[in-house]
């Protein structure tokens, strides 16, 4: 895909961006808190924000891809609606989060790291959220739910898809 | 009439389970009959098979109820719930009665469950700041030598003596050091970082504050997982309520010591709960282990000297850094002939409550 002259919709994003990176840039070991504010506006960490950062922060592009793919926290691609994540650390795999990861990627047709075709969910995996004691357990955005099986994980997206969509 | 207080709990596991609509079905059943509650956001006491564990204050005492699904509350209102009454099934009387918490001591963890976690009137009204107004009254080589004294053994894994470290970051030169809460509780398993997080925030917050003092530091840093969303935003609250109470920012409680606190988010990554690792990413680099020595508490934290301790740790640092207000040595605490008191990793089948000082179900 070749890439045109920069569009309007590419100004506004830098200028977003900038924002951002002026407000942060200044703190002590900014370079966290600033992607984690980017992904916070964006839902991801645009390639535009790279040389930005890169500049602001007085490191290398080359650094600045080291660390947003050194944590798996950071996208690099824009995620769907809600970001659904599947807990597979041991104590909920106890409890049966291979049945329900296995339920989860066969409902939303997608493999982890992947969005669902209409844009609604982006599926991936998490390594313990602190729920242990009443898993498996899953994180919808923000939300931690607990003791998930099929059909509470049918229930619960259901409900997330019935929610009007906001307009940003 | 004065109005009914109802409890129910605010943590991650109690919401995973329904505890938002729980309460808000419990508010549109007093309204419908006209009954005056006061609903209060309680920690969650431990006891997670249970939750959500509405409580509800009598004249005789709290009356439990548990596990409470929201499509259980309107039965439950029919039967009583709002005059504590104990016909229905789901009802449990009185908690601390229950075998798991009688058999319990607890002191890190003894206001968590009972109070409103951002509540400063709660946190100060059952000893909380007591240790800080207390550390304010003694040389920081005085606070180091009390952490000493206690025992106080570190709950990240090692079991290293708190106090020692202390007591080098003490004695090392810098115009800056830095207090550095290890959040970053990656092991499956042993979330009672969280939960101290959650429920009892301003303990965190003095300990880490009279860190500071005992050390010279005054800035703060709480690495926390990004995994955790709900202690952030716990943590960011407590940590505004504390500073505009006085008690965080350039002048603690008029003492004319400063503590700046802040937590900072990880992203994912296992190994930044290594301390050193740890260090790299807050620095904004990838988090790598560094050679040692030096070791954090000479050259830490952008190169200067830093404590670095895990949150339990932290967390216990107000009830040990003053001879007044420590409990009488239990066997815990302290003794090395007691390893399996780690926090980390927690074996035992109700994880991350293996380091209480009740018979561990891990000792041999
Ligand atoms: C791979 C690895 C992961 C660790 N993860 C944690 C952790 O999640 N939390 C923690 O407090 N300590 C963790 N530690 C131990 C820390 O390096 C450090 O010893 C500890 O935070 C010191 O605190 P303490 O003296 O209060 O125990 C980890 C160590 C290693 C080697
Ligand atoms: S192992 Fe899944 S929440 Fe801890």
């Amino acid at each position: 895909m070749s890439h045109p002259t920069p569009q309007p919709a590419d100004t506004a994003l830098a200028a977003q961006l900038q924002a951002v990176i002026d407000q942060h840039a200044a703190r002590p070991g900014a370079m966290l808190p600033l992607l984690h504010a980017i992904q916070a506006q964006h839902g991801y960490i645009p390639d535009a924000a790279v040389p930005m950062i890169a500049e602001a922060l007085r490191h290398t592009r080359a650094e600045v891809h080291g660390i947003i793919s050194f944590y798996h926290h950071f996208r690099t691609h824009p995620p769907g609606r809600h970001v659904i994540q599947v807990c597979r650390a041991e104590a909920c795999q106890a409890v049966g989060a291979r049945a329900l990861e296995a339920h989860v990627k066969s409902a939303l047709g997608v493999d982890y790291h992947e969005t669902t075709a209409d844009r609604e969910f982006t599926l991936e995996p998490v390594y313990c959220l602190g729920n242990c004691a009443c898993g498996p357990s899953l994180r919808v955005d923000d939300e931690i739910h607990g003791r998930m099986d099929a059909a509470g994980f049918d229930r619960l997206t259901a409900q997330l898809s019935a929610t009007v969509v906001e307009v940003k | 009439m004065m109005a009914t207080t109802i409890y129910v709990p605010c943590d991650t596991t109690a919401r995973s389970l329904g505890a938002d609509a729980v309460a808000a079905r419990l508010t549109r059943a007093a309204e419908r009959l006209g009954v005056d509650i006061q609903l209060k956001r309680n920690g969650s006491r431990g006891l997670f098979w249970l939750e959500p564990l509405v409580e509800v204050e009598t004249a005789t005492g709290r009356v439990a109820y548990g596990p409470v699904a929201p499509t259980d509350v309107d039965a439950l209102v029919d039967a009583g719930l709002f005059e504590g009454r104990q016909e229905h099934d789901l009802a449990l009387g009185d908690i601390e009665a229950h075998p798991y918490l009688a058999r319990q001591q607890r002191l890190t963890f003894s206001r968590i469950g009972l109070t409103d976690p951002l509540s400063l009137e709660d946190y100060t009204a059952r000893q909380g700041f007591a240790g800080l107004k207390q550390a304010l009254a003694l040389t920081p080589q005085g606070i180091v030598d009390e952490v000493k004294t206690s025992g106080l053994r570190g709950r990240g894994g090692a079991a290293f003596p708190t106090g020692i470290k202390w007591q080098t970051v003490h004695d090392t030169p810098a115009a800056q050091k830095y207090i550095v809460c290890n959040a970053d509780e990656g092991d499956s398993g042993t979330f009672a970082d969280r939960l101290v997080m959650e429920c009892d925030p301003f303990m965190l917050i003095e300990g880490m504050t009279i860190a500071g003092l005992a050390v010279g530091a005054t800035q703060g840093y709480i690495y926390l997982r990004s995994e955790y969303p709900l202690a952030q935003a716990m943590l960011d609250e407590a940590i505004v309520r504390a500073e505009a109470a006085g008690y965080l920012g350039d002048n603690i409680l008029d003492s004319g010591h400063a503590f700046h606190l802040e937590v900072r988010l990880g992203a994912g990554a296992y190994i930044c709960g290594e301390e050193t690792s740890l260090l790299e990413s807050l620095e904004g680099k990838r988090g790598l282990v560094r050679a040692k020595p030096p070791l954090p508490a000479i050259e830490g934290l952008f190169g200067q000297p830093t404590v670095v301790n895990n949150v339990l740790s932290l967390a216990a640092v107000p009830l040990f850094s003053t001879r007044a207000a420590r409990p009488t040595p239990t066997t815990a605490w302290a003794s090395p002939a007691a390893p399996w008191r780690c926090s980390w990793p927690a074996t035992s089948p109700v994880a991350g409550w293996s380091s209480w000082p009740s018979a561990p179900p891990c000792a041999s």
